[in-house]
């Protein structure tokens, strides 16, 4: 009981590193994270002077500089701002800042890359065990659970089915998430969860939905776009034959690339498909009562303001 | 068919007769397809040692070819020649024309970790397949894959700039590889974007025309990146016993010559 208290406290005040992709393409999940957090009486302290973690690109050109790059913003958090909590909404974030840390624990090399690397850059190199990575998942679920969301919602979301989309970097490689897979109540690599608990709680009615960790071919997005419009059509596809009103996302570029080829599918394959796609922190917020444009809603390219309306969930 | 026999039997080894005897029996037909026997000669034996040379390759070695990862992967199922415990098999056996009949695909593994999760070895076949795309683009066998193109342009801005910013990229991705950026699903997503907040949007790409995202103070990190980069390709070349550097990525051009230190910063 006390260490669940003192976890829910640790969790009140986080260091929050939203990336590239918040402040670009993903700006509806950093509005509706803040709008959430602010709502919630969470704090969210910006890391100071934030870098790139690499992305899904850097590790192709050469992994120990994405290691690097992931580890210069957890040092930031560490010495900058002093926190020991890192929150990062973006799948993509997540998992590099979880990589390294796991790389910096494990592996002399990548130790030895880094260190050269900030000595030179002219700053503390970060050390494993210094801070703790955490998801915007994590974050909710610590710090209000599905009791506060319960409370604080009253169902809001009722007669709203949802399809949970988690994808790959927020579950997989498995070794690079020490915490999960640890029985009742942690998050599952096989069958998350965490996103279907919250939602569930402010009243939405979760499909069975069999591709919560199936690729969107994010990475390859625009280079390989036949592949990723293939891959994303059976995502949606999979959902519509779900019974989903809307698929709730995690990650800016699944959001994104589900959006982008869901327009590429109808226009070069043919393929209509019209559920709409949503951040799960923009479902939160309307729960909670925030309006639709303070959460970015409009800002979504599936049109999901129609769904807002026709749901009454403004 | 058993993998390793994936290699002997090729369609152009096959042979069927319409009309055929041999000592006396009839062997016309489907019914009598022969293989055309083959001695492989022209092994590699260097293959495997280069592979594990470069980023991600290093855990090779381990494979016991149980083929999980091929069962999981994401581009298998749509592209059944996309084999990634086949591939790997040709490669700890030295088999590189074999390899290189599929050269044209590797670089599709689109990084969704099935394979490293589901690999009882630690092989981390996802790191394999970029290695061994690498080991192709190194040596000639391929051209820079369009997936290659869009990795040196987003590291070229963070080298040179600590973040990124998506309408840069794609504005560079789309020069690079000579695409025109007017793809009719392109515009209709800009136009969707456009139509709710044109205001907004249109302020913020003329913003992002004049001040592009960059960390501050972030010159001493570029060189040191830029340092490290380069002495990791001089070693990759050696490990390939490649001559003259193939490829060199630099940080995107800032008006001013990269690897020279930069006094706008
Ligand atoms: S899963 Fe691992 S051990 Fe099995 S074939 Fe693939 S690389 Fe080899
Ligand atoms: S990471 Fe690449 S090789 Fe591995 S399962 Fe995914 S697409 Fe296939």
């Amino acid at each position: 009981m006390s260490e669940k208290a003192n976890k829910t406290k640790k969790y009140d005040t986080v260091g929050y590193y939203p990336g590239c992709a918040l402040e670009g393409s993903g700006n509806g999940y950093d509005v509706s994270t803040r709008a959430v957090a602010k709502e919630l009486g969470l704090r969210l302290k910006d890391v100071q002077n934030w870098n790139c973690c690499g992305a899904m690109e850097v590790k192709n050109v050469d992994p120990k500089l994405q290691t690097y790059l992931s580890a210069r913003v957890l040092s930031n958090a560490v010495h900058l701002d002093r926190m020991n909590v890192v929150m990062a909404p973006c799948n993509g974030c997540y998992h590099n800042l979880k990589k390294a840390e796991y790389d910096l624990k494990h592996d002399a090399q990548s130790r030895e890359v880094v260190g050269e690397l900030s000595r030179k850059a002219g700053h503390k190199a970060y050390e494993a065990g210094q801070a703790e990575t955490i998801h915007a998942l994590d974050w909710i679920k610590e710090a209000i659970g599905e009791e506060g969301l319960r409370e604080r919602t009253k169902g809001k979301l009722a007669g709203l089915k949802v399809a949970n989309y988690y994808g790959c970097m927020y579950v997989r490689p498995r070794h690079i998430f020490p915490e999960k897979d640890q029985g009742p109540g942690s998050e599952s690599t096989s069958k998350p969860h965490f996103m279907d608990d919250l939602l569930a709680a402010a009243g939405a009615e979760n499909v069975e939905f069999p591709l919560k960790t199936a690729c969107c071919g994010g990475a390859h997005t625009l280079s390989d776009s036949d592949t990723s419009t293939r891959l994303v059509l059976n995502i949606l596809q999979a959902a519509e034959a779900a019974g989903a009103d809307v698929i709730a996302t995690e990650c800016p570029t699944c959001h994104t690339g589900l959006e982008m080829h869901q327009v590429r599918a109808e226009k070069r394959f043919g393929k209509k498909t019209s559920v709409k796609i949503m951040y799960f922190t923009q479902l939160l917020g309307l729960a909670l009562g925030i309006g639709p444009r303070r959460l970015g809603i409009h800002t979504n390219i599936s049109e999901s303001m129609d769904l807002v309306i026709d749901k009454c969930l403004t | 068919m058993p993998i390793h026999e994936k290699s002997l039997i090729r369609p152009e080894n096959l042979r069927t007769h319409e009309k055929l005897t041999i000592d006396g029996v009839d062997v016309s037909g489907h019914w009598s397809t022969f293989i055309e026997s083959r001695v492989i000669t022209d092994y590699n034996e260097a293959l495997e040692a280069e592979i594990a040379a470069l980023p991600g390759g290093e855990n090779i070695h381990r494979c016991w070819q149980c083929g999980s990862c091929t069962n999981s992967c994401t581009v298998n199922a749509i592209e059944p020649r996309f084999n990634p415990r086949y591939w790997i098999y040709l490669i700890r056996m030295g088999l590189e024309s074999e390899l290189l009949r599929d050269k044209d695909i590797i670089w599709q593994c689109v990084s969704c970790h099935k394979c490293t999760y589901a690999c009882p070895r630690d092989v981390v076949p996802e790191g394999v397949m970029k290695a061994t795309a690498h080991w192709l683009e190194m040596k000639g066998h391929t051209a820079t894959s369009p997936s290659m193109h869009f990795d040196r342009e987003f590291t070229e801005q963070v080298v040179a700039r600590g973040r990124i910013e998506d309408v840069e990229v794609l504005r560079g991705f789309f020069k690079r590889t000579r695409q025109p950026l007017m793809q009719d699903w392109l515009v209709e997503i800009a136009w969707r974007i456009a139509k709710r907040l044109p205001v907004k949007w249109g302020l913020k790409s003329a913003f992002s025309l004049l001040r592009k995202p960059r960390t501050r103070g972030w010159a001493k990190a570029r060189r040191a990146i830029e340092d490290y980069i380069h002495a990791q390709e001089e070693e990759h070349e050696k490990a390939l016993h490649i001559g003259k550097p193939q490829s060199r990525p630099r940080a995107a051009n800032e008006n001013a010559p990269v690897s020279r230190p930069s006094a706008a910063e």
